[in-house]
């Protein structure tokens, strides 16, 4: 029997190699180990060893030989006696094929249907067991990891100022005294630490609530949400889930400039394996935040430090919760479609009110909720039905989350479309402190109101 | 100990008071609705940077935290336009974009005024790195909170100033809290001087409110890291009358310990040692107090009839 011997491939992205020397030659017998030739890679020169046995029986290729392709047999090794025939073409060259299949494919990006709850997001105005007492969405996030702790101690808050301070924004106000210290927790300025600590937790089966002071400090502990907490339930083949939320306020607040006033939602949408929340009512913010802790994957929960005194009814109810993935109708119309997140909503209803008043305009409002995974069917209903659709947010234009609704809503209902798609997003520059400046950054309701006239031909 | 000359006991007192003036002044326009954001002061810190100010060399340069409003006016930049930063003002150090935390003036060696607790700490040490490179015999003094001694990237960057030898004052400006964390709730094993010990760097502690035992210990570590020997840590132990920053109550302490602070206030034991050396008289340090109090007024005239950034401002800068 006898084995060729093949162009291995010595690095992760070498697909040729020279062949720069032989240190055998034909008749010698190799045992496993032994050193057989030099190639050169695209990054050094390496020795390589033989893995099989025998007698050398032909050299393919001579030395100095150049651009071998990696898996082509370069020697033949075996019994003397046996009769050898040489294939005339090496065998595939499959690593670089697969790539290029890959690279021609459109990537759709679609949440497989069981991924979702079969539910829809229950609305406001049809809740039977909505509170007569306004509350905060400050105190609605409150109160909802106050029930969940209640009821399962697995779950505990961690972060920057979360106990003795009572929150930074007090939103984690009287954790402390109702639980103790051992499940709510102060930490150092330590958030790289802390991230992958409360990661560790999570795989070990705790289900951590980490609040950010801010979401621009998330960017310390980046790699741990990236590369720990959303991959390692796939890179495990599933053994290993990250039941985590991480939460605190993400966005401008108010003059705090360039490093504290940054919208990362489209960032953590970017990412399979996280899943992104930005809840816009007291009401959302409460069925939301329940579902984020019950789920036993890694939570993204972007609140808004402008919106932690927004009031509003909830439901009280310590088992309501909203599904993640749905998308709410806040407002329907037949005009257009408004599809919208977190603070923008606030705006896009002013809007949607003057739109009616002044150009009679009747705008159908989305308030996505969730924003992985992306509730796609809503919004191609509403624009099936609009047949126009501008999307509204506060993060950067480039790769939005409304980028991505425009090139969704273009493949898939490119015609019902009577206008072009017009996104509604901050400038493309970093936050200035100067309060004129501030205001000229973000979306305004003058913003909303000229794209709306944009997509219906409204001079 | 380097020889004080009885200028610079003046220069250290004007410099103090100057700080003091501004950030009270800083706090009343704030509670005018003409600062936003927030707006960190550094009432009681006056000595550190000041003693840290009285030992260096005019190319030295240097980096902090968002608590740089008295930094800068030690380094002898402009309180007119540090206050029309804070007011967002086309004349500020920033062009009214960056306000309080983020100040910068390269002119002066001055890399900021950093929001991001912890960043400034490796920045320091890459401006080092490059003193080192040029060949230069400078240093780069960098600041570091309580707090910031708990952020994973310090000890990354103590590392790399220890291996490489750069030449780096780190200043631990030891305030007793990072916002409202005491230090004792925060770090495991509260010397924080000796952080660097692991790495071969010499640390010390110094008291803080006493400027001369601050120009002393910046005296030896300066010469220490300007001969080339690598890094050095200096932990100052230091106080901030105020909240962390002016929406912060600062609850979390108590009346007495603040008062006990004030016992030992930093511009106070300049000036005793002023008046007991007779360096100048009471009028001759009235006249400083009085010239100080205008100037600080005037500054904060101008920042408040300074314009504000031009609209098409938004869109520059962001590139060069
Ligand atoms: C990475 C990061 N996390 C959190 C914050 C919020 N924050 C701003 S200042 C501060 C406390 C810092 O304390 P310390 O280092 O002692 O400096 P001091 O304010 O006392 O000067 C915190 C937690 C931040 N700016 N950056
Ligand atoms: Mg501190």
């Amino acid at each position: 029997m006898s084995t060729e011997i093949l162009m291995p491939a010595l690095s992760p992205t070498m697909t040729e190699g020279n062949l720069s020397k032989w240190l055998i030659k034909k008749g010698d017998t190799v045992k496993a180990g032994d050193l057989i030739a030099e190639i050169e890679t695209d990054k050094a020169t390496m020795e390589v060893e033989a893995v099989d046995e025998g007698v050398v029986l032909d050299l393919l290729f001579k030395e100095g030989e150049a651009n071998i392709p990696v898996n082509k047999a370069i020697a033949i090794i075996g019994d003397p006696n046996e009769k050898v025939e040489v294939k005339k073409e090496a065998p595939v060259e499959k690593v670089i094929e697969e790539k290029k299949i890959e690279k021609n494919i459109e990537t759709k990006i679609e949440t497989k249907q069981d991924d979702i709850i079969d539910t829809t997001s229950p609305k406001i105005e049809e809740d039977t067991n909505l509170s007569s007492e306004e509350i905060t969405m400050r105190q609605a996030l409150r109160d909802t990891m106050a029930e969940e702790m209640r009821k399962d101690n697995k779950v505990f808050v961690l972060g920057e100022e979360v106990a003795e301070y009572q929150g930074a924004y007090k939103v984690t106000q009287g954790l402390l005294q109702e639980f103790g210290k051992e499940r709510v927790l102060d930490t150092p300025i330590s958030e790289h630490g802390f991230t992958g600590l409360a990661v560790g937790a999570a795989f070990k089966g705790l289900r951590p609530i980490l609040e950010f002071m801010t979401f621009n400090f998330s960017m310390q502990a980046i790699d741990h949400i990236i590369n720990s907490a959303a991959k390692t339930l796939y890179m495990s083949g599933g053994q290993i889930n990250c039941p985590i939320v991480f939460r605190g306020p993400n966005g401008a607040a108010a003059q705090v400039a360039a490093q504290h006033s940054q919208d990362f939602s489209s960032w953590y949408s970017q990412v399979p394996g996280l899943k992104v929340i930005a809840p816009s009512t007291p009401y959302n913010a409460k069925g939301l935040l329940r579902s984020a802790i019950s789920d036993p994957n890694p939570v993204i929960f972007l609140e808004n430090e402008i919106l932690y005194g927004l009031k509003g009814p909830v439901n009280n109810d310590v088992n309501f919760s909203i599904p993640i993935g749905k998308a709410n109708i806040e407002k329907e119309g037949k005009d257009l479609t408004i599809v919208t997140y977190s603070i923008m909503l606030q705006k896009s209803k002013e809007a949607a009110l003057k739109l009616k008043e002044e150009y009679n305009l009747d705008a159908e409002i989305i308030d996505l909720q969730t924003l992985r995974p992306l509730d796609i069917e809503k919004i191609l209903d509403s624009v099936k039905k609009t047949n126009r659709l501008i999307t509204v947010e506060e993060s950067w234009p480039f790769g939005s989350v409304g980028s991505e609704i425009a090139n969704i809503v273009q493949r898939d209902a490119f015609d019902y479309l009577d206008s072009p798609v017009i996104k509604v997003n901050s400038a493309d520059v970093p936050m200035p402190y100067s309060l004129s400046l501030e205001k000229l950054y973000l979306p305004q309701v003058d913003d909303i109101i000229n794209a709306a006239k944009k997509v219906s031909y409204i001079k | 100990m380097m020889k004080l000359q009885k200028a610079d006991y003046i220069k250290m007192y004007s410099f103090m008071l100057k700080i003091r003036r501004f950030e009270e002044r800083a706090a009343q326009l704030y509670g005018m609705g003409k600062i936003g954001g927030f707006c960190h002061l550094y009432i009681g810190q006056e000595a550190v940077v000041v003693g840290i100010l009285m030992t260096i060399d005019k190319n030295d340069s240097v980096v902090t935290t968002y608590r740089d409003h008295g930094h800068m006016i030690a380094r002898g930049l402009d309180p007119k336009r540090i206050m029309a930063e804070l007011t967002g003002r086309e004349d500020g150090y920033s062009a009214g974009k960056g306000g309080s935390m983020h100040m910068f003036s390269k002119e002066n060696n001055f890399y900021g005024g950093h929001g991001i607790v912890g960043a400034q700490v490796p920045i320091g040490t890459g401006i080092a790195f490059t003193h080192k490179y040029n060949g230069e015999k400078n240093i780069c003094r960098t600041y570091i909170g309580d707090g910031a001694m708990n952020n994973g990237q310090v000890f990354e960057a103590f590392n790399l100033a220890a291996l490489w030898k750069l030449p780096v004052l780190y200043i631990i400006e030891n305030n007793k809290y990072g916002m409202g964390t005491s230090v004792d709730r925060a770090a495991a094993g509260l010397d924080l001087y000796k952080r660097g010990e692991a790495f071969g760097i010499p640390g010390e502690k110094v008291d803080g409110m006493n400027v001369f035992s601050v120009i002393e210990a910046a005296d030896k570590a300066g010469k220490y890291v300007r001969e080339g020997n690598g890094p050095y840590i200096i932990e100052v132990q230091t106080y901030r009358y105020r909240g962390h920053s002016m929406s912060d109550p600062a609850k979390y302490r108590t009346k007495e310990e603040l008062d006990n602070y004030k016992q030992t206030d930093p511009i106070e034991i300049v000036k005793a040692e002023i008046l007991k050396k007779k360096i100048a008289t009471n009028d001759e340090i009235e006249k400083i107090n009085k010239d100080t109090l205008e100037e600080i007024k005037n500054a904060a005239e101008f920042a408040i009839n300074s314009p504000f950034p031009k609209d098409s401002e938004l869109y520059t800068d962001v590139y060069l």
